[in-house]
């Protein structure tokens, strides 16, 4: 599928369940009740834009879920009494994950495994700091994402604005046409002199920063922290990746589609709350959506073929 | 093109450049400069350091000894093979399918940048297409995956001669037509002749004879590791051509020579023309990459792997040459990896006592050098290894072996262990189809079947398998 079209498959997911929500509840029409809808998400996109950066060079990261919960408890705790120790750490955060993309190209390490040894460490590193549930979210973070701008609530102009910015930084940048260049053909790109070393770790390091958002757009919502607060993001990201257009393999993703694919999942979730359905069944019904969505991109991609 | 105003200083000098690849010396020392202005044809047979030539030049590989010198556009020497001007253009296609064909120039050209480098991309390698291949017909802004094959090869052969920020000087081009048509391949020859005339230099490797005499200034023909010959074009004949490539020292020794046997039954034959007769031993040859490996992939699986096959017992086995993704079952023992084939043949549990015997017998018959055989199997050579998956193909009963190049990397000495084993098995009934890169290996067989471009180019039987005439059913001999 060209480039072109693979976002409009995520669009019209999207469109069609945004509609059979404010059927079923027309009082979600408002400015007030989309915030409502989608102020989740934020967090949940950041995440998912991350968790691309990844798949973006043929990749997977297991541990975005426990790396995000740290990232939120260094933000509940450290960020908030000490500010620029707070900073410090993050960027180490940041650096580390960077690190970590070096490490998996240079001893050719599989970095599903990698991803999910290391989702331990995080997991460890977050209890340690905040063993019970608890801190607080710095005043300036609550004030942001609870800021309400005129005509769309918050939730819509950040999701607007996380893809404009990560659309120009991969589709449209040179630096990033180079890194799907490694997802599509890592000999070629090696071959036409570049290091690939430094640009997985590149590719890492992106990913550690959007993460880093993410657990800060989490604590600005939720206000406080606990080491197991994001975990199900991990599986939530891989998910939006794939919903939003991208592929496993060969550098084929969309930096605006996977920010729609987990606007539809955060929605997903909502709209089977509407249907009144047992919530022992929700998940298994997010799974249906999902699956279903997928199979109509595959049957849109055997058409092509035909064709 | 810009005119490549340095003199007549040569763009690369190889002064006794050589590679070892461990023991293998791929390149054996070679001197060789080619200067602007010239095209250099470069021919020779499989593993004859074609390639391993070519990435030395390009930079790609380090010579093990020997020199290699550039001069850039400027008349200053240089080490640096891409401020020289030295581009390739790879057999393999070498583009990122998921990037558009402007995204691909960028890759290379990391000079591209600023606001507006994506319009400026899409005008340098429209402008390089319309070049090379007026009326292509291929839009800059389109992914490299919705392209054909020809039209990828289109796109890269542009690439290597697009400015780049600098001038194309000297550009090395990998069988650069195989999946051209013959319109599009005049294109390119055209463009070749005006660019050399213009003052930059092409190396052209190809197996189109025609091609050849059509665009070479000069002709270098190499042969194990080494330039046997290096003529102006003139001089060359096409028949002359062939003869200066078969050198390989045909040092059979007698006995090897199979005497004639007389022909059975025929067990095997496939629409596309490859037949077999019992205990025959039949030779696949021709330049590598030329569909050989798939045509046997494809009779092996076509027998066992499909659902509708009769019955769970195999026909063929199948001997791999790729021992790493075919072959070795690496975490597992010597003796795991020879008797798999052989287990739960009708019974439920395994027979250890049985395996051990078998173990004792096949250690004998092939002569695996090891003093345990419960050993890990990456504990062995590479010749020991193949001599375990011989092992593996033998102990089965099934009536024809498949072999993909067996003996790839492997000892003088496995080699000649492996030709008697072969030839006992076949005189006991077997049918051996044989895959080779290596012409001599190939005149061991009882019947060849050359290929080109996926087709079987010609069948050769008894007296007339030689290294000519498999050389010359290799070689398109006709106009291209």
């Amino acid at each position: 599928m060209q480039t072109k079209y693979r976002i409009l498959l995520p669009v019209i997911s999207l469109a069609v369940l945004l509609a059979a929500t404010f059927w079923m509840q027309p009082r979600t029409m408002s400015y007030f009740g989309v915030n409502l809808l989608f102020n989740l998400a934020v967090p949940i996109a950041l995440a998912t834009i991350a968790q691309m950066m990844i798949i973006m060079v043929n990749d997977i990261d297991l541990g975005m879920g426990a790396f995000v919960s740290l990232v939120a408890c260094v933000v509940a705790t450290f960020l908030h009494d000490t500010p620029v120790l707070g900073t410090f750490m993050l960027i180490g955060l940041i650096l580390s994950y960077a690190a970590m993309g070096a490490l998996i190209h240079r001893l050719e390490l599989p970095a599903i495994v990698v991803t999910l040894g290391m989702s331990f460490v995080w997991g460890g590193l977050a209890l340690f700091i905040l063993p019970s549930p608890g801190g607080a979210s710095p005043g300036w973070l609550r004030a942001l994402m609870t800021s309400k701008p005129p005509l769309m609530p918050m939730a819509v102009v950040a999701a607007i604005l996380i893809s404009i910015v990560t659309h120009l930084l991969i589709m449209r940048s040179g630096i990033g046409t180079v890194l799907r260049g490694v997802g599509g053909n890592t000999r070629a790109v090696q071959r036409a002199g570049w290091s690939v070393i430094w640009l997985k770790a590149l590719a890492y390091g992106l990913a550690g920063l959007f993460a880093v958002l993410a657990g800060m757009a989490l604590v600005g919502l939720t206000t406080s922290a606990d080491a197991n607060i994001a975990l199900r993001y991990t599986l939530l990201s891989i998910a939006g990746v794939i919903l939003g257009g991208g592929e496993f393999i060969g550098g084929k993703v969309s930096p605006t589609g996977a920010v729609i694919g987990a606007l539809t999942l955060t929605l997903a979730s909502s709209f089977l709350n509407f249907m009144r359905l047992n919530p022992d069944w929700q998940i298994g019904a997010q799974g249906a959506i999902l699956i279903l969505v997928l199979t109509a991109r595959l049957l849109f991609a055997k058409r092509e073929v035909r064709t | 093109m810009e005119n490549v105003a340095s003199g007549n200083a040569p763009i690369v000098t190889l002064t006794d450049a050589e590679k070892h690849f461990g023991p293998v010396r791929a390149l054996d020392g070679v001197s060789l400069s080619i200067s602007p202005g010239e095209c250099l044809g470069l021919v020779g047979h499989n593993g004859a350091g074609k390639s391993t030539l070519v990435n030395l030049i390009n930079g790609g590989l380090a010579p093990s000894a020997g020199q290699i010198t550039y001069t850039d556009a400027l008349g200053k020497d240089t080490l640096n093979p891409m401020s020289a001007g030295v581009r390739s253009v790879f057999q393999e296609l070498s583009l990122c399918p998921n990037l558009t064909v402007a995204e691909n120039l960028r890759i290379s050209h990391s000079d591209l940048k600023g606001s507006g480098w994506r319009r400026r991309a899409r005008e340098e390698i429209s402008a390089a297409l319309d070049q090379v291949f007026p009326g292509h017909g291929i839009d800059a802004g389109i992914e490299v995956d919705q392209l054909s094959i020809a039209q990828r090869q289109m796109v890269e052969i542009a690439i290597g001669f697009s400015p780049r920020g600098s001038t194309a000087r000297l550009v090395i081009l990998d069988e650069p037509t195989s999946s051209l048509d013959a319109g599009i391949a005049e294109q390119l020859l055209d463009h070749i002749r005006t660019f050399c005339a213009a003052g930059g230099a092409v190396i052209f490797i190809t197996h189109m004879m025609g091609e050849i005499f059509a665009t070479a200034s000069r002709i270098v023909v190499m042969s194990d590791g080494k330039v046997v010959a290096d003529r102006p074009t003139t001089d060359f004949t096409r028949q002359g051509l062939v003869d200066a490539m078969g050198h390989v020292a045909a040092n059979s020794d007698p006995e090897t020579q199979s005497e004639k046997r007389v022909l059975t039954e025929e067990i095997l034959r496939t629409p596309q023309g490859l037949s077999a007769h019992r205990g025959e031993i039949v030779g696949l040859s021709g330049l590598a990459g030329h569909g050989q490996a798939e045509a046997l992939a494809r009779l092996y699986f076509e027998s066992t792997s499909s659902w509708r096959s009769l019955g769970s017992k195999s026909q063929m086995v199948f001997v791999a040459g790729d021992r790493g993704r075919d072959g070795v079952l690496p975490l597992w023992s010597i003796l795991r990896n020879a008797s798999i084939t052989v287990l739960g043949q009708g019974k439920w549990l395994l027979d250890h006592k049985a395996e051990v015997e078998f173990g004792k017998t096949w250690k004998e018959r092939v002569g695996i050098r090891t003093e345990n055989i419960d050993n890990p199997i990456l504990s062995l050579s590479g010749g020991n290894q193949q001599k375990v998956l011989f092992a593996r193909a033998l102990a089965s009963d099934a009536p024809v072996v498949i072999m993909d190049d067996p003996m790839r990397g492997v000892d003088v000495g496995t080699k000649r262990d492996v030709y008697r084993m072969i030839r006992e098995e076949a005189a006991r009934g077997r049918t051996f189809l044989w895959y080779s890169t290596e012409t001599a290996e190939v005149c061991e067989c009882d019947r060849v079947f050359v290929y080109r471009n996926h087709e079987i180019s010609a069948e050769l039987t008894g007296d007339d398998i030689t290294e000519d005439q498999i050389l010359a059913a290799s070689f398109e001999m006709q106009e291209a």
